[in-house]
């Protein structure tokens, strides 16, 4: 008992809540796309995890093979990102908008595999590192922080913000908002709500970018890299009741410090499992997530 | 201004609308009468495109509304009353205002409309910043109405906007209405309230199972015995 409150005062513990604040930046970055994508459209799009890996190629590709600088390596990953987003919906869910729920799911799995599937036969399946390192803060003497993690959740939270700010002050926010509380009669507000999806669904392609920007700062590019990502970034919309910004994003937070607490006491992957097992628990306690409305 | 002609309209197999014509004139207020599911509300949803058209023709000004995307019918100065209004709940009224003057030529005009919308209903202001979901369902009616108008419209349509509203409120929907008439502005109105709305619009149109009954003034409307018999219950 003694070791455990010794542990948990300890100088590494709060190493750990903040290393837990940073990855929480970062997730709440990934869900906010999803959700806006989620809360207009009302599909959810499984492959989401793989228009970040895609953005991630190509920012490493641009970057690393033909030598092109960092930055407009990123800008060209963001853009090329939102016209994956735009093409997934103008080819595919454009097509599904009025099927049932479970075709739509099935058709962006499908892309999941075919995302994954073209990232092999071009790249092959090895670990690419970009091999950025830009060092560590010093807070003190003990406690050390990435920059590349403080400088990505620096971003995040600027863009979640602009976002924010985005959604709640111009004509195009309002729309977005007012279109998933009365599809039917936008229309008559002059909306043209085909277009609306389509730049939705480039927004939401763009943030997976941005995602991937600052992923490929911290994680080898693989084909499979979705796969870390994907499941968390949906469980956490679940967590924060799906299409729910400011639900997802607190679930964010939540999530991370569960995962990077559960690594403090055990191995990371035991981080995981709990985090897991927290969010299993909470679909028996309020499946309708942590921060749904009253319907 | 508004001139249909020989309207079909109807969901899938079923058919809704059988040959109508209405007209509505300049500066009129005209009403669309007739019994539950006579087919008013799709006459309405025909016009603002929420709903296709099988055969005929809908002119506004000179435009064919059937040929026009429905998000560009508002632009032809159509702006349509919701039935059970409609409004964005969880949206402040002022968003819900905005979205009025969504498109992109009314967007200049936003401040200009606002003030008008505001001082013909001054209950609005005082609510701005309330969810509309949250108001009572007369504030709400007003709320709907002060959201078409937003688009400066030459024709206001309204679907039974006195429905679900406490007797007093219903009286006050319909001075409201007579207040809108009054700034110039034409209207085409349902309205289940017979005796009521025919107090109010210039001529009204009756149509029962789909088809196109009688036409005429209110006061002839009013004078005649079979309205008296089937609608107001004399």
């Amino acid at each position: 008992m003694a070791e455990f409150l010794d542990s948990l005062f300890s100088i590494f513990f709060i190493e750990t809540l903040m290393n837990g604040l940073l990855l929480g930046g970062i997730l709440a970055l990934l869900s906010v796309g999803l959700n806006l994508i989620f809360g207009v459209i009302d599909v959810v799009w499984i492959c989401y995890a793989e228009i970040i890996m895609v953005g991630m190629y190509l920012i490493f590709y641009l970057n690393n093979d033909l030598g092109i600088h960092i930055i407009p390596s990123m800008i060209a990953g963001i853009l090329f990102s939102g016209l994956v987003g735009w093409l997934t919906h103008k080819l595919v869910i454009a097509k599904l908008i009025d099927a049932a729920p479970i075709n739509q799911l099935i058709a962006t799995g499908g892309l999941l595999f075919f995302f994954q599937g073209a990232a092999m036969i071009v790249f092959g399946i090895e670990f690419r590192n970009m091999g950025v390192s830009l060092g560590s803060l010093a807070v003190n003497e003990d406690i050390y922080l990435s920059w590349t993690r403080l400088i990505s959740f620096a971003i995040s939270g600027l863009i979640v913000v602009a976002l924010y700010l985005f959604l709640s002050r111009s004509y195009l926010g309002a729309a977005i908002r007012a279109i998933s509380q009365d599809k039917e009669i936008m229309s008559l507000m002059g909306v043209d709500t085909k277009k609306l999806y389509l730049l939705t669904s480039a927004i939401g392609g763009a943030l997976a970018g941005l995602g991937g920007c600052l992923l490929v700062l911290q994680y080898d590019v693989h084909p499979f890299i979705g796969l870390s990502f994907g499941p968390i970034t949906f469980i956490i919309c679940v967590m924060g009741g799906l299409g729910n910004m400011v639900g997802g994003f607190i679930a964010a937070f939540i999530f991370s410090e569960l995962i990077t607490i559960g690594g403090y006491f055990a191995e990371i992957e035991w981080g995981y499992v709990l985090a897991f097992v927290f969010f299993i628990i909470m679909m028996f306690v309020r499946p309708e997530g942590l921060f749904a409305r009253k319907s | 201004m508004l001139n249909v002609s020989g309207l079909n309209a109807g969901y899938g197999s079923f058919q809704a609308l059988f040959n109508i014509s209405i007209k509505v004139n300049a500066g009129e207020a005209v009403a669309v009468i007739g019994p539950n599911g006579a087919g008013k509300t799709t006459l309405m949803r025909a016009i603002s495109g929420l709903m296709p058209v099988k055969s005929g023709n809908i002119d506004m000004e000179g435009t064919e509304v059937t040929k026009t995307p429905p998000h560009d019918i508002v632009k032809l100065g159509i702006a349509h009353v919701p039935e059970h209004r409609r409004l964005f709940p969880r949206m402040s009224v002022e968003d819900n205002l905005r979205m009025g003057s969504y498109a992109p030529q009314f967007r200049a005009n936003f401040n200009k409309r606002l003030e008008f919308v505001y001082s013909l209903f001054p209950r609005m202001q005082e609510r701005r910043n309330q969810l509309a979901g949250t108001m009572s369902g007369g504030e709400q009616q007003m709320c709907a109405i002060g959201r078409a108008l937003m688009s400066d419209p030459k024709i206001l349509l309204m679907d039974e906007p006195s429905a679900g509203l406490a007797p007093v409120i219903v009286q006050q929907v319909f001075d409201l209405i007579k207040k809108i008439k009054n700034e110039g502005l034409t209207v085409l109105i349902v309205e289940q309230n017979v005796k009521q709305v025919l107090k109010v619009v210039d001529r009204a149109y009756i149509i029962e199972a789909g088809s196109l009954k009688m036409g005429g003034t209110s006061s002839e409307l009013l004078g005649s015995s079979e309205v008296q018999k089937a609608y107001l219950g004399m």
